[in-house]
């Protein structure tokens, strides 16, 4: 099987955008990161597929030579799936901009409750490294 | 009987539709989608039966037979299925009886039966799949209606919850279309027969990656630790039976991939130790994490995380008795745990609150919720004789029988586990069901901060003492995180209103609808149904995992007589 090496590269530098994104605190840059890495994937794809080729239509050129038509096929139920995805998140960000006046991704209640306990306890100096890093409008600091 | 196959994932997709066009008038909503599982449930029925004495079903979509997209209905399918309709079914029947559709007054349009019918249709979809990428599709159905009906009315709680279960399940959909593209990229087919024949002539290192790579993004969906920390976060928060649904169901879906994976695809390489140790610690932190939980649901969440590793252990040891044992535990207990969180839904129904600090008395209150909860609770903890018991029988016993020094670690570990299930659940117990309210209510105000006690009143009860970071109500002690939650809880809408003051007041609801104390009740007498059929299930299950091991009947069906 022959390896397009542009589209690996290609591949390789939508998933690390996509990664390097994906680790923000905003919902919105999640979303890009996601949606990076979803081309990324798709290229993969097309990678996966072989050479490129002529039409897959019967009749109008050599069977030999033709692109393989699967790959690409599912290339599009997946661009569908992550359109549809796409469009959510974003409801979910605008949803979470209406309740909060930010997108940021939130800590988990139960969480922020057991770090809340480690802040308070003076015997766990355990906790000091992760929590000197804090801001001042953390919604831990405002307590749960 | 062929003809039957593509119809649980056929009937709830029509369903859907019927009943988003219905979404004005809920009587026939309503009818449409109990008559479309109602039938499923029978379906399934009649696909178990066939699959048993014909072998596997299998319907090539649209004829394209070595190409196109096939649906399998062997043994292992069909039982899925089944347990899946009738559980579905219940929380259906639960979730019109707590009126979800009408008291959702923040959502515009009827979405909740459409969703659940997409669901289903995907669940479905996912057990019947003979081909990888339907099986991506499947699980994109079943996880964007389960991203909907997590955020259902948008309440800040909920998209809190949801913003990290759809990116975690996003990236996990990723990760799986990356490995589809690369199986194709190997071995230029997705079917899973195909893939399975072709996988042997692979170098060992291309198959393994392939391999690891699918088990990656099925062990994210099953919740398998270390890849299990979104799901306690995120499913305590949805509605109850929507909570019920996922507990049950979409953890198990990942579960039966992994079988699949396991045994159809890359059965020369079971990677055993690899498992094993994942189910071993799958168990033993999930149900620490259980114990150290002061809210029910929190608490059933993490024993969820934690009985997955039982079937993680029983299909890593890759034997035929090991794989029978995880089949059986699998169909255990996806009822056993939406019995559970239905019936939960009843506590928190009835005592406002499913936060055990709350709770107190509910034994006095709802003796039937009692029975109700005590039953799958116990199962859960694996009680003789109940299915619980069983199952793990049988996975220890297949443990036992595969003799290397892990599986005699698992085994340990999967007996300790199981006695510390018992004692998250008996705390449970004591602490909702058997103490007096009054006790509950004293506790609860003696805890300093919470309700009407003040911090120099807590300095002057005698009874409260402060030793070794535990504070001592009487002869109870009380860690600094149940302090914590007992702030939390006091500081919640409602003050200074546990059970006790609720009974006080008379605000407490008199009766639990009927309508979902019913599908709560039917779902725990299935649950305890699986017990007395234990016998022929597990006769079942064993000729099922013969199929999985030996893969002939399941190549020969999809593939016809004439391959090897």
């Amino acid at each position: 099987m022959q390896v397009n090496l542009t589209l690996l590269v290609v591949v390789a530098a939508l998933m690390g955008a996509g990664v390097y994104l994906l680790l923000e605190r905003s919902l919105t840059r999640v979303l890009v990161g996601l949606v990076l890495i979803s081309n990324g994937v798709n290229v993969m794809f097309l990678v996966a597929s072989g050479r490129a080729g002529t039409s897959p239509i019967v009749g109008s050129s050599d069977p030999e030579g033709m692109a393989d038509p699967l790959p690409q096929a599912l290339v599009l139920t997946a661009i569908v799936i992550t359109l549809g995805t796409v469009a959510f998140l974003l409801a979910m960000a605008h949803r979470s901009w209406q309740l909060n006046g930010n997108d940021d991704v939130q800590d988990d209640v139960e969480d922020s409750a057991i770090r809340k306990l480690a802040i308070d306890d003076a015997t766990s100096d355990s906790y000091d490294l992760s929590t000197k890093g804090q801001h001042e409008d953390d919604p831990v600091e405002e307590g749960a | 009987m062929t003809a039957l196959v593509p119809l649980p994932v056929l009937l709830p997709l029509l369903g859907a539709g019927a009943a988003l066009m219905l979404s004005k008038r809920p009587r026939a909503q309503r009818a449409i989608t109990v008559g479309v599982l109602a039938a499923i449930v029978v379906i399934a029925a009649l696909l178990l039966v066939a699959a048993d004495q014909d072998g596997p079903q299998v319907v090539w979509l649209g004829q394209w037979k070595p190409i196109g997209i096939a649906l399998v209905a062997d043994r292992l399918a069909a039982l899925m299925l089944l347990v899946s309709a009738i559980v579905t079914l219940a929380v259906l029947l639960y979730s019109i009886g707590q009126g979800m559709t009408g008291d959702e007054s923040e959502t515009p349009v009827s979405i909740y039966h459409p969703t659940f019918m997409v669901l289903v249709a995907g669940v479905s979809n996912a057990f019947l799949a003979g081909d990888l990428f339907n099986l991506f599709v499947s699980f994109e159905m079943l996880l964007f209606s389960s991203y909907v009906l997590l955020t259902l009315g948008g309440t800040a709680a909920r998209i809190r919850a949801g913003t990290i279960y759809v990116v975690v399940n996003v990236l996990s959909s990723m990760l799986f279309l990356a490995a589809l593209a690369a199986v194709y990229a190997a071995v230029g087919t997705l079917n899973l027969a195909q893939i399975a024949q072709r996988v042997d002539d692979l170098p060992d290192h291309v198959a393994l990656t392939l391999q690891l790579l699918l088990l990656v993004t099925f062990c994210i969906k099953a919740a398998v630790f270390p890849l299990s920390l979104w799901l306690p976060d995120s499913y305590p928060t949805a509605p109850a039976p929507v909570t019920a649904v996922f507990a049950g169901l979409l953890t198990k879906v990942g579960v039966y991939a992994i079988i699949r994976l396991q045994t159809l695809l890359f059965p020369g390489s079971p990677l055993t130790d690899l498992l094993l140790w994942a189910a071993l610690l799958t168990m033993l932190v999930g149900i620490l994490g259980a114990i150290a939980q002061s809210d029910i649901k929190r608490m059933l969440s993490f024993t969820l995380v934690s009985h997955i590793g039982y079937m993680i252990f029983g299909v890593a040891l890759a034997t035929t008795t090991g794989l029978s044992g995880a089949i059986f535990y699998v169909a255990h207990h996806i009822t056993i745990q939406t019995a559970l969180f239905l019936v939960l839904g009843l506590i928190e129904r009835r005592a406002g609150s499913t936060a055990l600090l709350r709770l107190g008395g509910l034994a006095r209150f709802a003796p039937v919720l009692g029975v109700l909860f005590f039953v799958p609770a116990m199962n859960l903890a694996g009680i003789p004789p109940l299915s619980g018991f069983l199952g793990k029988v049988g996975l220890l016993q297949a443990g036992l029988a595969q003799g290397s020094w892990l599986a005699l670690v698992l085994v340990a570990g999967g007996t300790l586990t199981s006695l510390l299930t018992l004692y998250a659940v008996a705390k449970t117990w004591a602490l909702a069901f058997w103490r007096s309210p009054e006790q509950a209510h004293e506790m609860m105000k003696l805890l300093p901060g919470t309700g009407d006690s003040h911090t120099e009143e807590d300095a002057a009860t005698p009874q409260l003492v402060r030793h070794r970071g535990h504070v001592h109500v009487g002869s109870v002690a009380f860690g600094e995180r149940d302090l914590a939650e007992a702030k939390r809880v006091a500081d919640a809408d409602e003050p200074d209103r546990d059970l006790y003051q609720r009974v006080m007041d008379g605000s407490l609801p008199e009766r639990l609808p009927l309508s979902m104390v019913g599908p709560a009740a039917a779902l725990v007498l299935v649950s305890v149904v699986i017990t007395f059929v234990a016998g022929p299930l597990f006769g079942f299950t064993d000729r099922a995992a013969e199929d999985l091991q030996e893969r002939t009947p399941y190549f020969s069906s999809v593939l016809g007589e004439d391959t090897p």
